[in-house]
């Protein structure tokens, strides 16, 4: 069995609650940081766990809470980004839901850490009943004396207060976050200055995503180099992966960094397969923004070496062969699945979120759908699959915020790995739409790629 | 006084020292010529303007000279500081060229090329960037983007078709006027330039949108239609303004005075904001000092036929009847020039 | 996107005034705006919509402009500048949702509700439309329904039909309680 550090518990009735919490053991970690560790002493644990941050780019969290300046007399503010909006990620909303205080815990430790005596948690608008979850648990946590003034005599004050969106993917970008907490429209900031410097109301912020909040109590629990034990290379402790699309049991796993991506697809103890005993197409591993992967190269890599559910092991082979870990958004495509439609959908998604700051992302996002809707429609040439690569190219990289490559990279690679998936749709259009590919050359079992 | 600190940069090889603080545009500026970046959105009498378009994105090959490195991705000139030994390629870099190109055709994707009916057209930096960069042909074949026009006050129109997002108007009014009314709606390419409700632009110094825009989407309703610009002559000239400098542009055809700006320089910035009733309401010779001919880049289409005396040719000068003709062309000449 | 100013009055109860204030007081002195989401949230939830006029009376309440409002107001999809049906059933359309039938499930209740994306039925209690990603891609196809965003997963079309009655027979209820 699998160590488990942020869902220990999660099956204990009434463990969202802070009574049953506390019960097993929660709210320690605040009581060994604040009565016997410095601020420094916290960010030193934190350095050592080799933490990198959940929420999609995966910079060692430790390092990013080193650059925070700190200049008398001005506030300094955590923020953590509850926003989940990446297609294929719903792992903070079910931390949230089922156990808040192991993130009011996690917000506790870290303001003390980075000396926020404000935090916010911003969470996305929709998730309104989450919210009001997260407003119950601080307020029990408040009456039990873990926020407010001099938190158990140790001189730290701490207000937690969550912000809620108001439906914007944009907004998951920390600057555009910051942007829409200050109330206004989420337009990414330029940087720098980055937040470390100035963010919130221009004061030094950490943005931090809810998952790497979390996980800060479990390394204060144990220590650092405990926790750094889990995993293997620069991919350190425990990792939720959220399993969705056409698994045989979707949900939220938490894995030890490390494990086999063949073992997480099918063993019972994760997803189970493919449902209705079908075979598997493809795999977005990281959330929608990340390459997509044909069966093939998501169960091995170039090199028929096993790839594993690490930051490393999954970009083997770059952007040719590999795909990152990202949010750990894990979407598997069954051999019914149509890629061009897929395609499609997310580049709907990007052209729909984009904030329309920047000409690249403002324009090419829309471009590329209109372009995938019609190769998807039948009425494409094979002239508009080289366009697409070259808008997607032209996005990429040239714009203000990720969500530039965020939008180029699923056209990028979905041409690159299923390029007769397209054609196909370019030649047979009538019967494109009224059936699809299928599998072609890419499902399990494996034969060897090279 | 401390002594003056300055960085040395090279920008295509051309070596400048600027102070720190400057952003790799503005040093550019100073250098000036061809290697100087193109900038759509960013005008540096606007705070907080800039890095929104893309047009000006160069390759940082060096990033100083204690961390030569260079920057992973193109950057935004306008809004990146120089650091000291930093080399910087624009026009030599053809990764910027390509980058650069990609831009301006994401820039004219949906934008509705009526230059021949737009006023902005002989001064329209997107036209120009079209110019230097697109393609013949475009490549998009969807339906473009079109809002209808809207009358933003009594003198100013709005055509957000021809709008590209530059934020630059939104800038005037939140750093010029005392209350803004007009501001960004929507997201993504639906995002316009609007008042929402049926709101008028109407303040001393909002007419200065007319001249922040790169575009023809905020035009001069007092000059529309009037003339093209090339047809027309820039005279400096100024007036005891109460309330702005009232150093302006006179744009003359003939006698009349058909618009008044603020005077721009070389980069098409203003120099001065300007007030409403100097750009509207004095359009008669008599409320002006003049100055002199306004200098216009050699390569612009307003210096066409500009400034010169009348030369006619030859053929008029043997022919009298020719001359008869040209009567009141002659007497004009010689009336409006020294 | 230029509408006509509405003139109707809309006041803020005394209830809704004292969560406003205990709203701003979450953010330091000056920085009032930040409470421009959270209650624009509030004003929707009550009124079910934002009219111009409770835009303008949020800046108001904030010392904003209201340009500022209506930019915020727009830029998130969450915030209604039209009126919706009492019940606007909000169904996530983005690939993973798709991948297990959430395409099905909008044919379904545009066939069901008879009206189209956007539009509200002729007895102004249903309008429905897809949404992008709403971060429960292991339990799709879902729909939410504003203004608590209640949540209903793994819908199948007679899941559809059902909670369509029993939002019905809801209306209903509240109908025969202010009538009697």
């Amino acid at each position: 069995m699998a160590r488990k550090l942020l869902l220990t518990h999660i099956d204990i009735p009434g463990i969202n609650t802070f009574e049953v919490y506390r019960q097993k053991g929660g709210y320690r970690a605040v009581e060994k940081a604040l009565k016997t560790l410095t601020p420094d002493d916290v960010l030193e644990e934190v350095k050592k766990s080799g933490l990198r941050g959940r929420g999609g780019a995966g910079f060692p969290t430790g390092m990013k809470w080193s650059f925070l300046a700190k200049p008398e007399g001005i506030p300094r503010y955590l923020v953590c980004n509850g926003d989940e909006s990446e297609p294929g990620t719903f792992k903070d909303r079910y931390l949230m839901t089922h156990i808040p205080h192991a993130l009011i815990e996690g917000m506790i430790v870290s303001s003390y850490a980075l000396g926020a005596n404000t935090s916010y948690i911003y969470v996305r608008g929709e998730m309104m009943p989450q919210i009001r979850i997260l407003e119950k648990a601080i307020a029990e946590a408040k009456h039990a004396g873990f926020l407010g003034k001099n938190i158990l005599g140790s001189g730290f004050d701490l207000e937690l207060f969550v912000q809620p969106g108001g439906g914007a993917y944009i907004c998951g970008e920390e600057t555009a976050l910051l942007e829409s907490l200050e109330g206004k429209r989420g337009n990414p900031r330029i940087k720098p200055p980055f937040p470390a410097v100035s963010g919130l109301y221009n004061c030094p912020t950490v943005v931090n995503n809810v998952e790497s909040i979390a996980a800060v109590v479990p390394i204060i629990n144990d220590g650092g180099e405990e926790y750094a034990k889990i995993g293997v290379e620069r991919s350190t402790g425990t990792k939720l992966i959220s399993a969705g699309g056409n698994v045989k049991n979707p949900g939220v796993y938490e894995i030890e960094l490390g494990l086999s991506v063949e073992e997480f697809l099918y063993s019972d103890e994760y997803c189970g397969g493919i449902a209705n005993g079908k075979r598997l197409k493809a795999v977005v591993a990281g959330g929608s923004s990340v390459p997509i992967l044909p069966a093939n190269l998501i169960l091995k890599t170039l090199k028929g070496e096993s790839r594993l559910m690490t930051y490393e092991s999954l970009a083997d082979g770059g952007f040719q062969s590999g795909t990152m870990l990202g949010s750990g958004g894990f979407i598997a495509f069954d051999e019914d699945q149509c890629i061009v439609r897929n395609t499609w959908n997310f580049t709907r998604f990007y052209h729909h979120e984009s904030c329309g700051q920047c000409s690249p992302c403002r324009e090419g996002t829309g471009w590329m759908e209109k372009v995938l809707h019609k190769i998807e429609h039948g009425h494409g040439s094979f002239s508009d699959i080289d366009l697409l690569v070259n808008v997607a190219k032209n996005i990429e990289g040239n714009t203000i915020c990720p969500l530039g490559d965020a939008a180029a990279w699923p056209v990028a690679s979905a041409i690159r790995h299923f390029r007769d998936e397209f054609e196909w749709h370019v030649t047979n259009g009538a019967e494109a739409r009224q059936r699809n590919y299928g599998l072609a050359n890419y499902a399990d079992p494996l034969e060897p790629v090279v | 006084m401390a002594e003056d600190i300055k960085f040395k940069v090279s920008i295509d090889g051309i070596p400048v020292e600027v102070p720190p603080g400057t952003t790799i545009l503005n040093a550019a500026r100073q250098i000036g010529g061809d290697i100087v970046p193109p900038a759509m959105c960013y005008y540096s009498k606007l705070e907080g303007s800039g890095g929104k378009c893309r047009t000006c994105l160069v390759k940082v090959s060096k990033g100083s000279e204690k961390d030569p490195r260079p920057m992973p991705k193109l950057v935004a000139s306008c809004r990146t500081t120089v650091m000291d030994g930093m080399e910087v390629q624009n026009i030599t870099s053809p990764e910027v060229i390509e980058a650069r190109r990609g831009v301006v055709e994401m820039l004219l994707i949906n934008h509705p090329l009526d230059c021949p009916v737009c006023d902005q057209a002989g001064e329209c930096h997107l036209q120009d960037l079209g110019y230097e960069h697109g393609l013949e042909g475009t490549r998009y074949e969807f339906e473009r983007r079109t809002f209808d026009k809207i009358d933003i006050g009594d003198k100013v129109q709005l055509h957000m078709t021809r709008c590209i997002l530059c934020y630059r108007c939104v800038f005037v009014a939140d750093q010029l006027t005392p209350q803004r009314v007009h501001g960004i709606l929507g997201r993504g390419d639906a995002a316009e330039i609007s008042t929402y409700i049926k709101n008028a632009i109407d303040n001393d110094f909002s007419g200065n949108v007319i001249d922040v825009c790169p575009v023809g989407a905020l035009t001069d309703k007092t000059f529309r239609f009037k003339n093209r610009v090339w047809f027309t002559k820039p005279v400096d000239a100024h007036r005891d303004c109460p309330t702005c400098s009232g150093k302006v542009t006179l744009w003359y055809k003939g006698e009349e005075v058909l618009r008044v700006t603020a005077r721009k320089d070389e980069y098409g910035e203003v120099e001065e904001f300007i007030c409403n009733t100097c750009r509207f309401e004095q359009k008669a010779t008599s409320d002006w000092v003049i100055e002199g001919p306004r200098k216009i880049k050699h390569t612009s289409v307003i210096s066409a036929n500009h400034y010169e005396q009348l030369r006619p040719p030859a053929v008029v000068k043997k022919n009298l009847t020719l001359q008869e003709a040209n009567k009141e062309q002659f007497e004009r000449a010689d009336r409006l020039l020294p | 996107m230029l509408s006509v100013k509405h003139n109707e009055s809309v006041t803020f109860t005394e209830d809704m005034l004292g969560k406003f204030a205990e709203i701003v007081r979450r953010y330091p002195e000056g920085r009032q705006k930040s409470a421009l989401l959270p209650l624009l949230h509030e004003v929707q939830a009550e009124f079910g919509w934002l009219s111009v006029s409770a835009m303008d009376k949020v800046a108001e309440y904030l010392h904003l402009d209201p340009i500022e409002v209506y930019e915020v107001a727009t830029f998130y999809t969450m915030f209604f500048l039209q009126p919706k049906g009492r019940f606007n059933l909000e169904v996530c359309r983005t690939g993973p949702c798709c991948l297990v039938g959430a395409e099905r499930i909008m044919t379904h209740l545009e066939e069901k509700l008879g009206v189209k994306e956007g539009e509200v039925t002729a007895d102004g209690l249903f309008s429905w439309r897809g949404v992008e990603c709403l971060a429960a891609c292991g339990y799709g196809p879902v729909l939410q329904i504003g203004p608590e965003y209640t949540f209903y997963e793994n819908l199948t079309a007679e899941g559809v039909d059902e909670l369509i009655n029993e939002l019905r027979k809801k209306a209903e209820g509240a109908k025969l309680d202010a009538d009697s």
